[in-house]
């Protein structure tokens, strides 16, 4: 029948990509010591489960690599291999070599071949090439065949008890060529003794077909432990006089009508088959979601089709003594589709265990290239995070790791001379604070040297030998562009893509980064991210006649500007001393060239925000309310636009767009290039 | 039409098999380990069973044992699925109460035929 089962290849891609995630980190385990059956077990089902796959959905390249994969862990399985680390190390590089065959048939593209031949051989030397291919031997089996077989089938007692039934045997050698069957009903016992449970009954079987002694053996193939089977070849001339006449004096089963019966059915299976589909493209991705958050979904809407129905009953005859009723109603409404929203945000939601996941292998490989002794500890793992921004946040956290790995920890004899334990400690960790995940990267290794970092950034020209900067200043330049304090250049990090690009990324995605470091403890880089980018609360303020929304992670506060604390500069910028801070002001009417209710800083409101490490007060008419809204890309459906991160629709169907800060900021800082010593 | 569980910690076997027999139509039910299937066998009946071997929580063997122990299941035809070619898994299987088996990798068709040799 036409099934056309690439239909399933997303879907074993996805638990392939999934089964070679858990032989990693399983395979970690065992290079740690931990060489417990269980997680041997674990490793083989893996390795097992994209064998059968790849071999049944037609990825036999994958397939034949597995299978010389299995073979090895099928020994290391049952005990006849010792787990050494060169088995270890070459499993690893196995897993290496199935995800990229699986990714380029993801991708439609190609694959190292030279490297998936090399390992294969490894593996092979490792197995010492005594594996003699099985599939050869049972070929040379004997093929004399003849006009017809006798077949003396004598079930065991127990036979039926394993599920098999004798008459569908008879029915299934009917399909081979004609049959005539005898039976032998001399065991059968009387009514009173017999076991309803037991098979009393054997048959004589003259097979009329030209098919090999094999192809009888393989209908019996199930049950040949539990009957006596003897097949011989027919005598020539009784085949030829039993076809003539298959009549014969003993009791005889006629099967014929019952294989006709079988046909049919066929025939109607053959019918309902649909045609092939089309072949999915994989583009787009796909996410496996818990029935249960699925049937949360399906709960939800359930109840809104019932208040939807609620409200329009109420609204076809309304009467003013009902208006209690619909208020109720309403806020009903109200309350599931906020369920709802949040149900299906949920849905996109997957723990962050999937980012630290590459992590274990990664340590693994860089600690020894590196000569260090490194643990990674994880924790948080099932801290939920937008997809998307798990995603994207996947290479900046990489990048954070390996700096950590390469530029914090030490040697194990240095971190031994400073009286530190030789194993140094890497501790990855995610948790949810009000809206936001954090992501913390703690190594006890030997921190930020601040006087370099210094010296670094007067010789690139980042700071002047005169400032005088904050700790905090100091850690924050390391983030700046063309900023690396390595002294070599190392294979890791430090190849000029740094931190800088690190913050970026992590920038627009919504989150900030910093950093905390103890010379000689260590350090901590804490990343905030936004549990989700399609979603965010928002201020909304009005400027003119126009609505803007301001996220509120941005804003610090909003105050009504006294007169005496504005001050006038240069070039026509203006500060506001907030408590002993100068902060710029930045016009949004002229911005966005509006005309404002009022022109005068002091009549209106100012929105404290913060963004790219500085705070500017924004000019505002009035402040609105305050609500989530969906964010709307702004370049997909019309173009960028400076300080503008988006847009959304508001509940009275109008577009509102969403403030930029780090762009207004950036804006500013362009505009006036204030100093704070400038101000009078 | 019958119902039939089939049981594979194999999201993508499972789906390729529970398709197959539902475009025969026949009506499946899904389980993903081996201890799933037998609490699903328990709570409602089925014609036969289709069993992955090598499964976390309770592999195949396991499982067959367990069903052939519930008189609900003493005479219901079990069908493992096997990527071992040796003998051993088939005796094993067979010796725990398995009707028979089909070795992987298979198609639809030959899914079919072997139905048709337990359910007519």
């Amino acid at each position: 029948m036409g099934i056309d089962l690439s239909q399933f290849h997303e879907t074993f891609l996805e638990e392939s990509f999934e089964g070679l995630d858990v032989m990693e980190s399983s395979l970690l385990n065992l290079d740690a010591g931990e060489s417990d059956s269980e997680t041997v077990n674990t490793i083989f089902r893996s390795a097992h489960s994209i064998k059968g796959g790849s071999a049944t959905f037609g990825f036999d390249n994958v397939a034949t690599f597995t299978h010389v994969l299995e073979t090895l862990l099928d020994e290391v399985r049952s005990g006849d291999r010792d787990v050494t680390q060169d088995i270890v190390n070459a499993l690893l590089e196995s897993v290496d070599c199935v995800r990229n065959m699986l990714e380029a048939q993801r991708d439609n593209s190609n694959y190292d071949e030279a490297q998936v031949k090399a390992v294969q051989t490894r593996l092979e030397a490792i197995l010492g090439n005594d594996e003699v291919s099985e599939e050869t031997t049972d070929v040379a089996e004997e093929s004399n065949s003849s006009n017809g077989w006798l077949i003396d089938f004598k079930p065991h007692l127990n036979m039926i008890q394993t599920g098999n039934d004798p008459v569908r045997i008879i029915r299934e050698l009917e399909s081979i060529g004609v049959i005539s069957v005898k039976a032998n009903l001399e065991k059968l016992p009387d009514l009173a003794e017999m076991n309803a449970e037991d098979c009393y009954l054997s048959w004589e079987i003259e097979l009329y077909s030209d098919v090999d002694e094999s192809a009888i053996r393989e209908i019996f193939e199930w049950v040949e432990d539990e009957c006596d089977l003897n097949i011989k070849p027919l005598q020539t001339e009784v085949a030829a006089q039993e076809i003539k006449s298959v009549d014969s004096p003993s009791i005889k089963t006629e099967v014929k009508p019952e294989v006709e019966v079988v046909n049919k059915n066929e025939e109607s299976v053959q019918n309902k088959a649909t045609p092939a589909r089309t072949k999915s493209t994989g583009e787009g991705g796909s996410i496996r979601v818990g029935i249960d958050k699925v049937d949360e979904l399906i709960n939800l809407v359930g109840e809104l089709v019932i208040t939807q129905s609620m409200l329009g009953e109420m609204g076809q005859n309304f009467e003013s003594s009902n208006i209690e009723k619909m208020m109720d109603g309403l806020s009903q409404l109200e309350r599931h589709t906020r369920e709802l929203q949040e149900s299906v945000m949920r849905i996109r939601m997957l723990p962050i265990s999937f980012a630290f996941n590459r992590f274990p292998r990664l340590v693994h490989d860089l600690s020894s290239k590196l000569g260090k002794k490194i643990e990674l500890k994880l924790s948080g793992e099932s801290t939920e995070l937008d997809k998307t921004v798990m995603e994207k946040i996947g290479d900046p956290l990489v990048h954070l790791v390996r700096n950590s790995l390469d530029h914090g920890l030490e040697t194990p004899d240095i971190r031994l001379a400073a009286g530190k334990p030789e194993t140094g400690i890497l501790h990855l960790n995610a948790y949810h604070k009000g809206g936001n995940i954090i992501i913390e990267i703690t190594d006890d290794g030997a921190g930020l040297n601040k006087d370099r970092i210094r010296a670094k950034a007067i010789s690139n020209g980042l700071i002047t030998e005169s400032e005088v900067l904050t700790d905090e200043k100091i850690y924050d330049l390391i983030f700046q562009p063309g900023f690396s304090t390595a002294e070599a250049v190392s294979d890791l990090s430090g190849r000029g893509v740094g931190m800088d690009v690190v913050r970026r990324n992590i920038r627009e995605l919504g989150g900030a980064v910093d950093i905390v470091s103890s010379e000689g403890k260590g350090s901590t880089i804490t990343i905030r991210l936004p549990l989700t980018l399609a979603i965010m609360d928002g201020q909304l303020v009005r400027v003119g006649k126009e609505t803007y929304i301001i996220p509120i992670v941005s804003i610090i506060e909003s105050l009504q500007a006294k007169k005496e604390s504005i001050n006038k500069i240069v070039d026509h910028a203006e500060v506001y001393k907030l408590r002993d801070e100068y902060i710029n002001i930045v016009r949004l009417y002229e911005t966005f060239d509006l005309v404002p209710d009022s022109t005068d800083v002091s009549n209106g409101l100012l929105v404290m925000v913060e963004g790219e490490g500085s705070k500017i007060g924004l000019f505002v008419d009035e402040l609105l309310g305050q609500q989530q809204v969906v964010i709307k890309s702004l370049e997909t459906n019309y173009r960028r636009i400076e300080g503008v991160s988006g847009a959304t629709i508001l509940g009275d169907g109008t577009v509102a767009m969403i403030l930029d800060v780090a762009g207004l900021v950036v804006l500013s800082r362009a505009k006036t290039s204030v100093n704070e010593d400038k101000v009078a | 039409m019958a119902t039939i569980l089939t049981v594979d910690d194999s999201t993508s076997m499972r789906q390729m098999v529970s398709f197959t027999l539902k475009q025969s139509g026949f009506d499946v039910v899904e389980a993903a380990d081996g201890a799933e299937g037998l609490q699903k066998a328990q709570s409602s009946r089925f014609n036969l069973v289709i069993t992955d071997v090598n499964m976390p929580k309770m592999d195949g063997i396991t499982l067959v044992k367990e069903l052939r122990a519930l008189p609900a299941y003493k005479f219901t035809p079990i069908l493992l699925l096997t990527t071992e070619a040796g003998i051993e898994k088939k005796k094993e299987g067979k010796e725990a109460g398995a009707t028979g088996w089909l070795v992987k990798p298979f198609n639809p068709d030959q899914l079919l035929s072997t139905i048709k040799k337990v359910l007519g």
